[in-house]
């Protein structure tokens, strides 16, 4: 099997299985007092303070939750009173949620910044923005840095979902200029079931989304999964030269587009004008339906989706797309995914399938 | 024997070495993202679920399609409260639930509190359990939930929870439970107990942390609002990949309680009388806190009068036991809990909660006995007032 689905979960580091694996043996509650409850909270103050040093956020500004959808809840649900504006491409854990306005994407996909001012200059009560670094489906960057100073001109926060960014560009908060920004472990080889809301201003009142117990300076209430906090750490500590690993990946990437171009005529492309993450293609045969293209590649042994991984089974033109204008192909887009266990042989392996099953299915199409 | 000994189960349990074996394979080989539709790492993470799901669901005599997985119990709780008064506050506005009830329960509580809702705080007798005339005066026609644990963290009493069921049924209220420490204890039916909701946690039975349920029954059909959004899974009640290894854990830990439960709750039952027997016929001044009979085998929760309790925990650090609920032991506050057992803020601060599980040993429980009562023995010895007490002097009896 050939798995190129990296954006929809990556496998477990060999680091971070190591340490869910002492975690989960030595067990422990870490609000206990006694000698297993503080050896828990060690290794959680620990996890935090790597978590924020890659960000370069403060330790205490590190909010543990139970993945990136609980985190980009949080941070809607943080500032209440506050209208929200989030651009057209968000992920659904954003964009589902309480959004008053949308702000539109170019046929790039990237935020119309000239429409954000206008929409900014417009709304009377404060506002809070809601911006991914880079796009799950098409990978595609967004001029956070740019966005977030114009929105904090209007008195507005800014919250940055880096949730597919982590680990495979520069993240770092204060560049950024970002109010809070929310991360996932297991997109960048970490477990399932953990996530962080970071925050710029450790001290900002912060309205819980989950209440009880107290934990996390009160902010996330909840016993903390100490093996998945631990594990999420050591996925951090192990992306090591994240430049370098971002090259390694945009060379197999770019081959595998080269290849597709040169032998695939008709075959499109999003979001190549533009700057993208490295690891990521989207791109549609003409006529032919994502559906058909991914069971022919599933025989094939080959693992890659259309679009997101979390529409609950519906297979639907994907919503990115669309918002780019691209409804002709919508229904047509892949998206290969590249990561960190990806090697040149499973891309040479897969570039012999991909191009001839593209090729066979273009031509029954034409036959047809 | 490894020291420090654990006694502190209702806190967390070590995760059952035959439920890790079991999560294993879906940390490495079995990854996939179980939402992922279009290939087979999917398929495979989905159907490891969906068993899970039905694991879960047989140890509380529900439907598979009625558990909703969740981060842990207190997102269950959360999520039960909140997500119902979201649907149902309209018409009706009033909450009744019960001063032991676990923080997280009272404060969803208080959010709603805040957001108009009228809530009852129901008192408990010196037993730890409450009184159903009282309840069935407090319900009115206003009232839409009834929310009582089933088990009580600190003191492990059982609530009578068919009694609070039938009551609510019979006045069209709504019946949720927080059954995280009844989960694999007790037999839990949801259909014999008339629960509307049951919150339920994995790592307080011997499953991986980050991972929990919430019941919603769905004949008649219980709606609520989700408290996240995004992709739409759980049926749209709760949004997020689910983390596979995480709820394979889970269910495991449920097929093996299903099995386990009575045998081992024999086996506890009887160290937990020793452990009690070995430190009452030792001291006196012991008061078992919460009922004799209607508690859980693992649980005994002990004061001593003439001590203070975090000292004597400071004494104990071949022993893991609490003062009260891990997730309010830093703030070293006495436990509401047994405030409301009408215990005065001294001996309530003298307290130990101690909490057998799986893995303690009859060798464990005789030297708890002996560090316990060695611990209370030289705090003693350094007590004035129980040197006046020991010289017989009436006025500092208590």
């Amino acid at each position: 099997m050939i798995y190129l689905d990296y954006n929809a979960t990556a496998p477990l580091r060999d680091a971070a299985f190591a340490a869910m694996s002492e975690a989960l043996r030595q067990g422990g509650n870490p609000s206990s007092v006694h000698r297993h409850g503080r050896l828990a909270r060690r290794r959680i103050e620990e996890a935090r303070e790597t978590v924020a040093a890659a960000v370069n956020a403060a330790p205490n500004g590190v909010i543990f939750t139970s993945g990136g959808t609980e985190a980009n809840n949080l941070a809607l649900s943080a500032f209440p009173g506050r209208r929200i504006l989030a651009s057209a491409v968000e992920h659904p854990s954003i964009l589902k949620g309480r959004i008053d306005a949308v702000v539109p994407v170019d046929r790039f996909g990237v935020v119309d910044l000239a429409a954000l001012d206008e929409m900014l200059s417009a709304e009377k009560t404060p506002a809070l923005l809601a911006l991914m670094l880079a796009n799950n489906e098409t990978g595609v960057i967004q001029p956070v840095a740019e966005a977030a100073a114009l929105a904090h001109r209007h008195g507005a926060l800014v919250h940055g979902d880096a949730i597919q960014a982590f680990g495979k560009m520069a993240v770092d908060i204060e560049v950024l200029g970002l109010d809070s920004l929310s991360l996932s472990a297991h997109k960048i080889g970490g477990p399932q079931g953990v996530g962080a809301l970071v925050l710029a201003d450790p001290e900002a009142d912060v309205t819980s989304l989950i209440v009880g117990g107290g934990q996390e300076r009160r902010h996330r209430a909840g016993t903390e999964n100490v093996p998945g906090i631990a594990g999420f750490a050591a996925a951090v500590a192990d992306l090591g030269d994240i430049p370098a690993e971002a090259a390694r990946l945009a060379a197999l990437r770019d081959r595998i587009e080269k290849r597709a171009l040169e032998s695939l005529p008709g075959i499109s492309i999003f979001g190549r004008k533009v700057g993208r993450l490295p690891n990521t293609s989207c791109l549609a045969l003409p006529h032919v339906p994502a559906q058909t293209l991914l069971m022919a590649l599933d025989l094939a042994g080959i693992a890659v989706s259309a679009g997101s991984a979390c529409s609950s089974g519906k297979l639907g033109p994907s919503p990115v797309l669309l918002a780019m204008g691209e409804s002709a192909l919508a229904g047509s887009a892949i998206r290969l995914s590249l990561g960190w266990a990806t090697t040149e042989a499973e891309i040479d392996g897969f570039l012999d399938q991909f191009i001839s099953i593209s090729q066979r299915l273009m031509r029954e199409h034409e036959a047809a | 024997m490894k020291l420090p000994i654990y006694l502190d189960y209702q806190a967390t349990t070590p995760c059952d070495p035959r439920v890790l074996e079991k999560m294993l394979p879906y940390f490495t080989e079995k990854f996939g993202n179980a939402h992922s539709v279009t290939h087979s790492f999917g398929w495979e993470a989905e159907e490891a679920i969906e068993l899970a799901r039905e694991q879960i669901a047989e140890l509380i005599g529900a439907e598979a399609k009625e558990i909703i997985f969740t981060s842990g119990a207190t997102e269950s709780n959360n999520l039960a409260i909140k997500g119902l008064a979201r649907i149902y506050g309209e018409k009706k506005n009033h909450v009744i639930t019960v001063a032991t009830e676990h923080k997280c329960v009272l404060e969803a509580a208080k959010i709603l509190e805040e957001k108009g809702f009228f809530v009852t705080i129901l008192g408990v007798g010196p037993d730890g359990l409450i009184d159903l005339d009282a309840l069935a005066a407090a319900i009115t026609e206003r009232t839409l939930l009834v929310s009582v644990m089933a088990v009580n963290n600190e003191i492990g009493v059982i609530q009578p929870l068919a009694e609070i069921g039938a009551l609510c049924k019979s006045r069209n209220v709504f019946f949720h439970s927080d059954g995280a420490q009844a989960l694999g204890k007790i037999p839990l039916d949801v259909d014999a107990l008339g629960l509307d909701l049951l919150s339920l946690s994995s790592h307080k039975l011997y499953g991986p942390k980050g991972v929990g349920a919430l019941y919603v029954r769905r004949k008649p059909r219980v709606h609520l609002a989700p408290e996240m959004d995004g992709g739409g899974q759980e049926r749209g009640l709760r949004s997020g990949t689910l983390p596979t290894p995480l709820i394979v854990g889970f269910g495991e830990a449920c097929r093996i309680a299903g099995i386990e439960m009575e045998e081992e709750a024999k086996q506890l039952r009887s160290l937990r009388d020793r452990l009690f027997q070995g430190i009452a016929g030792r001291l006196e001044g012991v008061g078992l806190n919460g009922h004799r009979d209607q508690r859980i085998a693992g649980n005994l929760n002990l004061s001593f009068a003439w001590v203070e309790g975090d000292q004597l925990l400071r004494n104990l650090t071949d022993v893991a036991v609490s003062t009260g609920s891990a997730c309010s032991a830093a703030t070293l506050e006495p436990s509401y809990v047994l405030r409301a057992l009408g215990l005065n803020s001294e001996l309530a601060h003298a307290s130990l909660r101690i909490g057998l599980g799986r893995f303690t040993t009859a060798e464990e429980v005789d030297f708890a006995i002996d560090a316990i009562v060695g611990a209370v023995e030289r705090q003693r010895a350094q007590s004035p007032l129980w040197a006046l007490r020991q010289e017989g002097s009436a006025l500092v009896d208590r």
